[in-house]
C-alpha cells in the first residue's frame, strides 16, 4: 500500500518533469546504445573473420620456410630456401595425421590470350591442393599425379582470370593460354570462391603441376610453402606436433635450436587474427565507455540537481508526515524507473544500430548478451546511486531546514 | 482540570549565522491544555514562527524542555516524529507550502499518502470533505498557479485538516483572506475546536484574536503577556453582521 504510494508519487514526479527526466534518459540511452553498437561491431568482425579462415578449409595447416616471424602473419618466408621437395615426401609418406598434403610454389606473371592479358598469379601445386582448400572445379578437370610427374603445360584458371582473358564468353576449357610466355592448356576452372577477409581475390589465380611451375617458370628446386589437411580438425593440433617433428628431424636440428620453419593449424591462424581484431574491439569499446561515462556524469548531474531542487520538496513530505525512508524510496523509485526506462531505449537504439551498420554499411555485426547486460548495470548504477545519494542527504535533515532551503 | 498537551520549559532556539548567534527564541515557557484555541500574537521577528516550528515537530530546540501529550520530544526518533506530524498535527504554513504543478486535491491528499492506514477511496474522499470545508468544492483540480492567494491559503488549510489532527498550528492562516472569508475561515476553525481538537493560531489582527480563548503576546523572544479571553466571540455572528455581498 505504502510501497504502491510510493510509486504513484514517483511516476508523478517524472511525468511532472518530462524534460528533465528524457534529458537524464538521453544520456542513458547514448551510453548504453554506444557500448552495445561497438561491441557488436568488434564481435560482428571476429566472427565473420573466424568464419571466412574457416571457410578456407578448417583442417589446413601450412607450412612455411623461416622461423615464426611473430605478427607478420602475410610474411611468405620471403627467400629462405629451407624447404625441399624431400621434405615434402618426408611428410606425405611418414605424417599419418594428415590426409592430404601438396606442396606449393608461386610466382606471379602476365596470363596472355591472344590479345587479352592479365597480371596473375601463378600456383605450382599438386591435385591434392584442391581437396585442402576445400573448391570444386565449374567446368574440365584437375590435372592428375601423371600430369604432375611429366611436368605437363596444363592449367586450371579462376574465374576472374577467365573473365579477362576470355571476354567474349569462350569456353576456355581446351584453349591454350601463356603464363609468362610459356604455353598452358587450360583444362579446368574453378569454382568462384569470390574475396577473403583481407580483400584478396581467391578467383585471380592459375593452378599447374608444381613440377612445370618449379622448372619452367621459376626456375628453383625449393618451395613456397608446404600446405596439408589434417585427417580432422581436432587432430590438426597433433599433426602440427608430427610435422613438426619429422621436419626437425629432417633439418637435423639440435635440441636446443629453433625451428627454421613453421608449422600452423587454421586455429591458430585465426586466434593470430583474432587478437588484431579484438584490439580494434578494445579501442571501440574504450571510445564507448567514455560515452558511457559521460553519460553516467549526465545521470549523475541531472539527478543531483533534480534532488537538490527538490529539497523543499522532500521538506513538506516530511512536514506532512513522510518518514526518511519514505523519501528515499521515492527518489530509488525514480531513479531506477529512470535507468531502467532509459536502459531498455538505450539497448533497442543500440540494436537497431547494429542492425543498421550491418544492413547500410555492410559490417559484420554481433551483439553480444553481455555488452547488454554490463551497459545497462552501468547506467543503472550510476542513476541509482545518484538519485539516492542527494535524497538521503536531504531526508536527514530536518522538515525546516528542507523547506528553507533555496 | 484538562490534560496538557503542550508543555514547554525554559524553551530556546538560538540560530548560528557564522561567527554571529540569533536568540530568535530566548527561554519561553507555557503550557497549552487540551481544547484550548490559543492566538499567538507579536511583533514582526518576535520569534512566532520559530516556535510554531518547534511546536509542529519541524524544528528542534537549541535547549529546553517540549513535552508533547507527556511524552519528551528530544526523546523521540525521526520516525516517531514523522508519526506524530502526520497523524496528530495539522500544521498550515505562513508560506503555504503547496507542491507546485498539483492539483488541489493531490496536495491535501498528501498527509494520507503517507498514512497506510488510509485507503484510496477514503483519501480522495476525506480530501474532498476537507476541500468543501473551505469553500473550494469547486476548484479540486486546479493547481497553486492557478488559484488566487487566498485560495492557496484555504488549499492549505484544507491539507491540514484532512488528516483529523488533535491540534491545528496554523501560521497566520488568514493573512492573505478578505474579513468574510478569514471569518469564515474562523468559524471554521470555533467549530473544530468545539469538537475537541486544540489549536495554536499565529496572527497579526486583534480582531482575529478575539475568537480564541487565550492570547500569549510575544516580544524579541520572549512572553509579554499570556491572557485569557473571558469574552470569546462567535465568528459565525460577526460574519453574518458583515454586508452581504451582491452577487
Ligand atoms: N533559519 C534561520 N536562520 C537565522 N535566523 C532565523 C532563522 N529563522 C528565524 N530567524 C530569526 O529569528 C527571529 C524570529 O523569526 P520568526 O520567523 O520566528 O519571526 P515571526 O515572529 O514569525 O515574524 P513574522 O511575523 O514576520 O512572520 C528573526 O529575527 C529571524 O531573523
Ligand atoms: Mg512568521
Amino acid at each position: 500500500m505504502r510501497l504502491l504510494n510510493l510509486f504513484k508519487i514517483a511516476t508523478k514526479a517524472i511525468i511532472l518533469n518530462k524534460t528533465r527526466t528524457l534529458l537524464t534518459m538521453l544520456g542513458i540511452i547514448i551510453g548504453v546504445a554506444s557500448v552495445i553498437a561497438m561491441l557488436a561491431i568488434g564481435e560482428g568482425s571476429k566472427e565473420s573473420i573466424r568464419e571466412s579462415i574457416s571457410a578456407m578449409g578448417s583442417n589446413m595447416i601450412t607450412i612455411k620456410p623461416g622461423a615464426d616471424d611473430k605478427g607478420a602473419v602475410r610474411g611468405s618466408g620471403g627467400d629462405v630456401q629451407t624447404l625441399t621437395l624431400q621434405n615434402y615426401e618426408v611428410i606425405k609418406e611418414k605424417a599419418s595425421l594428415l590426409s592430404y598434403v601438396t606442396p606449393v610454389v608461386n610466382g606471379s606473371g602476365q596470363v596472355i590470350n591472344g590479345s587479352n592479358n592479365w597480371p596473375s598469379s601463378i600456383y605450382g601445386v599438386n591435385p591434392d591442393y584442391i581437396k585442402i582448400k576445400v573448391v570444386g572445379l565449374q567446368s574440365g578437370s584437375m590435372f592428375t599425379d601423371a600430369e604432375v610427374k611429366s611436368a605437363s603445360k596444363v592449367a586450371v584458371i579462376g574465374q576472374t582470370v577467365v573473365d579477362n582473358v576470355f571476354p567474349d564468353g569462350q569456353d576456355p576449357v581446351g584453349q591454350m593460354i601463356r603464363f609468362n610466355n610459356i604455353p598452358f592448356k587450360v583444362i579446368g576452372v574453378l569454382e568462384e570462391k569470390g574475396e577473403n577477409t583481407f580483400g584478396q581475390d581467391q578467383d585471380d589465380v592459375v593452378l599447374a603441376p608444381y613440377t612445370t611451375v618449379q622448372k619452367r617458370i621459376l626456375a628453383i628446386d625449393h618451395l613456397n610453402q608446404i600446405i596439408a589437411s589434417a585427417i580432422s580438425e581436432d587432430e590438426a593440433s597433433k599433426a602440427v606436433t608430427q610435422v613438426t617433428e619429422l621436419l626437425r628431424s629432417e633439418h637435423k636440428i639440435l635440441d636446443n635450436e629453433e625451428d627454421d620453419f613453421t608449422v600452423k593449424s587454421m586455429e591458430e591462424l585465426i586466434s593470430t587474427f583474432s587478437s588484431t581484431t579484438e584490439m580494434l574491439t578494445i579501442l571501440l569499446v574504450a571510445v564507448a565507455s567514455i560515452s558511457l561515462l559521460i553519460g553516467g556524469i549526465g545521470i549523475m548531474n541531472i539527478m543531483y540537481v533534480s534532488v537538490k531542487e527538490r529539497t523543499k520538496e522532500i521538506g513538506l513530505r516530511m512536514a506532512v508526515g513522510a518518514k526518511g525512508a519514505d523519501i528515499l524510496m521515492q527518489f530509488l523509485i525514480e531513479a531506477i524507473l529512470i535507468s531502467i526506462t532509459g536502459g531498455i531505449l538505450g539497448v533497442l537504439l543500440g540494436l537497431g544500430a547494429s542492425v543498421f551498420i550491418e544492413q547500410f554499411l555492410g559490417w559484420p555485426t554481433s551483439v553480444a548478451l553481455y555488452s547488454i547486460i554490463i551497459s545497462f548495470a552501468v547506467c543503472a548504477v550510476t542513476g541509482i546511486f545518484f538519485g539516492w545519494y542527494p535524497a538521503r542527504k536531504a531526508s536527514a535533515l530536518d522538515p525546516i531546514t528542507a523547506l528553507r532551503y533555496e | 482540570m484538562k490534560k496538557e498537551i503542550i508543555k514547554i520549559e525554559n524553551l530556546k532556539r538560538e540560530f548560528r549565522m557564522g561567527t554571529e548567534t540569533v536568540h530568535a527564541l530566548k527561554g519561553i515557557s507555557f503550557d497549552i491544555k487540551e481544547g484550548e484555541f490559543v492566538t499567538i500574537m507579536g511583533s514582526s521577528g518576535s520569534g512566532k514562527s520559530t516556535m510554531l516550528n518547534i511546536l509542529g515537530c519541524l524544528d528542534q530546540p537549541t535547549s529546553g524542555l517540549y513535552e508533547i501529550d507527556g511524552v519528551s520530544v528530544k526523546d523521540l526518533s525521526r520516525n516517531e516524529l514523522a508519526t506524530i506530524r502526520n497523524e496528530k498535527i495539522g500544521f498550515i504554513f505562513q508560506s503555504y507550502n503547496l507542491l507546485a504543478r498539483t492539483s488541489a486535491i493531490e496536495n491535501v491528499e498528501l498527509p494520507l499518502l503517507y498514512n497506510s492506514k488510509v485507503s484510496t477511496e477514503e483519501r480522495r474522499e476525506r480530501a474532498i470533505k476537507a476541500l468543501e470545508m473551505v469553500g473550494l468544492g469547486e476548484r479540486l483540480h486546479h493547481t497553486p498557479s492557478q488559484l488566487s492567494g487566498g485560495q492557496q491559503q484555504r488549499v492549505a488549510i484544507a491539507r491540514s485538516l484532512v488528516n483529523n489532527p488533535v491540534m491545528i498550528l496554523a501560521d497566520e492562516a488568514t493573512g492573505n483572506l478578505d474579513t468574510r472569508t478569514s471569518y469564515e475561515i474562523m468559524s471554521l476553525f470555533q467549530e473544530l475546536n468545539k469538537k475537541g481538537i486544540t489549536i495554536t493560531f499565529v496572527t497579526h489582527e486583534p480582531d482575529i484574536a478575539t475568537f480564541s480563548s487565550r492570547t500569549v503576546v510575544l516580544k524579541d523572544g520572549e512572553i509579554m503577556q499570556d491572557y485569557q479571553n473571558h469574552n470569546v466571540q462567535s465568528a459565525a455572528t460577526e460574519l453574518a453582521k458583515l454586508p452581504k455581498q451582491d452577487h
